[in-house]
């Protein structure tokens, strides 16, 4: 197992430098960041110092030789947009869109796996079939389209909700969060929703699908034949067996959650990570960039990688052909 | 269909059931399965009336809503249903700068559907490629390939699509190539699949041991046997991709606004949210809802037929 552990922890260290080559490469094709920072009418000499202290006149390699000495010692460069450094810039981002994904989250699975159950408990009732249909919905129509729908009907029309933002912050636990307060869960609810239909969907769909599978299996019968109600046979027998694959996939999707709150953020102007990436991407901000996608690099590394070794211990298989 | 699973779960190799049924009849088979769904059936039909119309554009509307020689700054915000100054109808409005919504999302539409259709097509022949020379060939080339297509799908396309678009540029030609990059890999993780269960089979093994070029068994062998399941990933992906432009464009990182696009018109519409002037938004996404969804009801229904277990 433990050489299992260096050898996979070594790929993933592998896979991060190797990405990080390309990032960096690939964001430094865009464009000329000092076109979009300085304005057009500067003098050359302006200009020239500001190529160079950016350090743009140096070649490629040398850049990100400087780059990687810099990340070695925790600095990842200075935002060309808002002058303070990237670190500080994405972690204090990073709040708004945990509590976004954390809410999101809850809504979909409180909805998703009771849903999901019903639908796999009477698969062939109108209710189900209209439970599948809405999943088929939640996860082919653009998010950022029912984003637009549900500013439309809720702040715009009904006007009971904020359009968008971040609202009041308050304090709960020492945690510094929306969430502590009335007006921050009225901005939050929204956005949460429309991130949390993606998840939805998917959810019914894992759970009924386990759902229709494990009613008619052996154990089911037995159980009927025992006398339990249906309700113990469903909450303490089937939805314990079903729940391994859904907390898998569930797990797996976490990370994608952050990544599609990209586009939420920009519809509801939430001021957290996946806001900062589209910014700086239109702002070409480099830094934040190149800061933002390794990041998100070493995140599904992680996550990969400690599936592979939950895998690993479960199934003593992998462990062995690992090395090939 | 050799190895059917039961319901039980227990496989039971059915040993070559039905070698008779021609390629004719197995296809009559598919399309009487197919149609008995009338879901399946109308959103058949939506697609080819949305893509009648999208690609007819320049025939079917009134104007070319992307020649500003054809707009007329007078025309701007008319209400849905209203005539404007070129005689005919605005079924569904114009836009701020006197633009026929309804041409404009015919074109833009278009746009979708040629984006969609050779992202998917380019991605399907890629993922093929890495997913049977991974299969085949095994070893150290399968264990490299397949883990990078594992990491890729475990990162969300819209990422990387928005990553790739962002350091291409904008055009139709990048964000094609920036989805094929983004979506070969649910081709090849299918294709990988299926075909580590064939090559074990016999007549693989069969044809491996004729003097056939490698070429022919991967492509005449192989790949017939591995096509029905992706067939599926393909309609999906279609999907997929259609809604990731329009995701993209939506953000403004996709198409420049020169070009039709569903994603730059409901971005458009966006700006007027708080007025009444709703139209500009809510008709192009009705559209792009349609055609996502009716492919997906499309792909829903082929997964079905093409599913052993629900074979008679």
């Amino acid at each position: 197992m433990l050489g299992y552990l260096i050898r996979r922890l070594a790929q993933a260290a592998v896979v991060v430098l190797a990405m990080s080559v390309i990032v960096f490469v690939g964001v430094y094709a865009i464009g000329n960041p000092i076109d979009v920072l300085i304005d057009p009418g500067a003098t050359q000499e302006i200009r020239e110092k500001l190529i160079a202290q950016y350090g743009l006149d140096q070649p490629l390699w040398r850049q990100y030789f400087t780059f990687i000495a810099n990340v070695a010692q925790g600095d990842m460069g200075t935002s060309m947009v808002y002058n303070i450094p990237v670190v500080d810039l994405v972690f204090s981002r990073l709040p708004a869109t945990l509590e976004l994904v954390f809410v999101s989250v809850c809504i979909a699975t409180l909805i998703g796996i009771p849903a999901g159950l019903y639908a796999g408990y009477r698969p062939n009732g109108v209710a189900a079939k209209l439970i599948m249909a809405l999943s088929v919905l939640g996860f082919s129509v653009p998010t950022f389209w029912i984003g637009m729908l549900l500013i439309m009907a809720f702040a715009v029309n009904l006007g009971i909700l904020p359009s968008g933002g971040r609202g009041d912050v308050g304090s709960f636990l020492g945690i510094n969060t929306s969430l502590a307060t009335l007006d921050g869960w009225s901005h939050v609810i929204l956005p949460a929703i429309n991130l949390s239909l993606f998840k939805m969907g998917l959810l019914i769909r894992l759970t009924r699908a386990g759902m229709v599978e494990a009613m008619r299996t052996d154990y089911v019968r037995f159980a009927r034949a025992q006398g339990l109600t249906e309700r113990e046979i469903v909450f303490s027998h089937v939805l314990r067996n079903i729940s391994i694959p859904i907390v898998t996939v569930f797990g797996l999707e976490l990370g994608s959650t952050l990544a599609f709150a990209v586009v939420t953020e920009s519809v509801f102007t939430w001021p957290g990570v996946g806001k900062l990436i589209i910014d700086s991407i239109l702002q070409l901000d480099r830094p934040v960039m190149v800061t933002y996608l390794v990041l998100v690099v070493i995140l599904f590394v992680l996550i990969n990688l400690t599936v592979d070794l939950i895998y690993a211990r479960l199934d003593p298989r992998v462990r062995l052909k690992g090395g090939s | 269909m050799p190895d059917t699973l039961t319901p039980g779960g227990t496989a039971s190799a059915t040993p070559s059931a039905a070698p008779t049924r021609t390629r004719a009849s197995r296809l009559r088979d598919f399309w009487s399965d197919f149609g008995r769904s009338p879901v399946a059936l109308v959103s058949l039909a939506v697609i080819a009336v949305l893509a009648f119309v999208s690609f007819g554009a320049p025939w079917v509307t009134p104007q070319d809503p992307y020649d500003m020689a054809n707009l007329d700054w007078m025309d701007a915000f008319l209400r849905p249903g209203t005539v404007g100054s070129g005689g005919y109808t605005h079924w569904l409005g114009t836009d701020n700068a006197g633009r026929d919504m309804l041409s404009a999302i015919f074109y833009g539409l278009r746009t979708s559907f040629v984006i969609g259709l050779s992202a998917g097509a380019l991605a399907l022949m890629v993922g093929i490629t890495v997913g049977l020379t991974a299969a085949y060939f095994g070893g150290r080339t399968e264990a490299l390939l397949m883990r990078i297509v594992d990491l890729q799908l475990s990162m969300p396309a819209i990422l990387l699509a928005l990553v790739l678009v962002a350091m291409l540029g904008q055009g139709v030609a990048q964000i094609i190539l920036a989805l094929v990059v983004a979506q070969y890999a649910y081709f090849a993780r299918t294709t990988h699949g299926t075909a580590t269960v064939e090559r074990g089979k016999d007549y693989i093994e069969a044809a491996r041991s004729t003097p056939l070029p490698t070429w022919r068994v991967l492509l005449r062998h192989l790949l017939p046997n591995v096509l029905p399941p992706l067939i599926v990933v393909a309609t999906v992906q279609v999907a997929a991709a259609i809604a990731l432009e329009a995701t993209l464009s939506f953000l403004g990182v996709g198409l420049p606004l020169t070009e039709p696009s569903l994603g730059s018109l409901i971005s458009n519409g966006f700006k007027y949210i708080h007025t009444d002037r709703t139209w500009l938004s809510i008709y192009p996404g009705l559209f792009l809802m349609v055609t996502v969804v009716a492919i997906n009801l499309v792909g829903d229904r082929v997964r079905h037929v093409l599913d052993p277990r629900n074979q008679r």
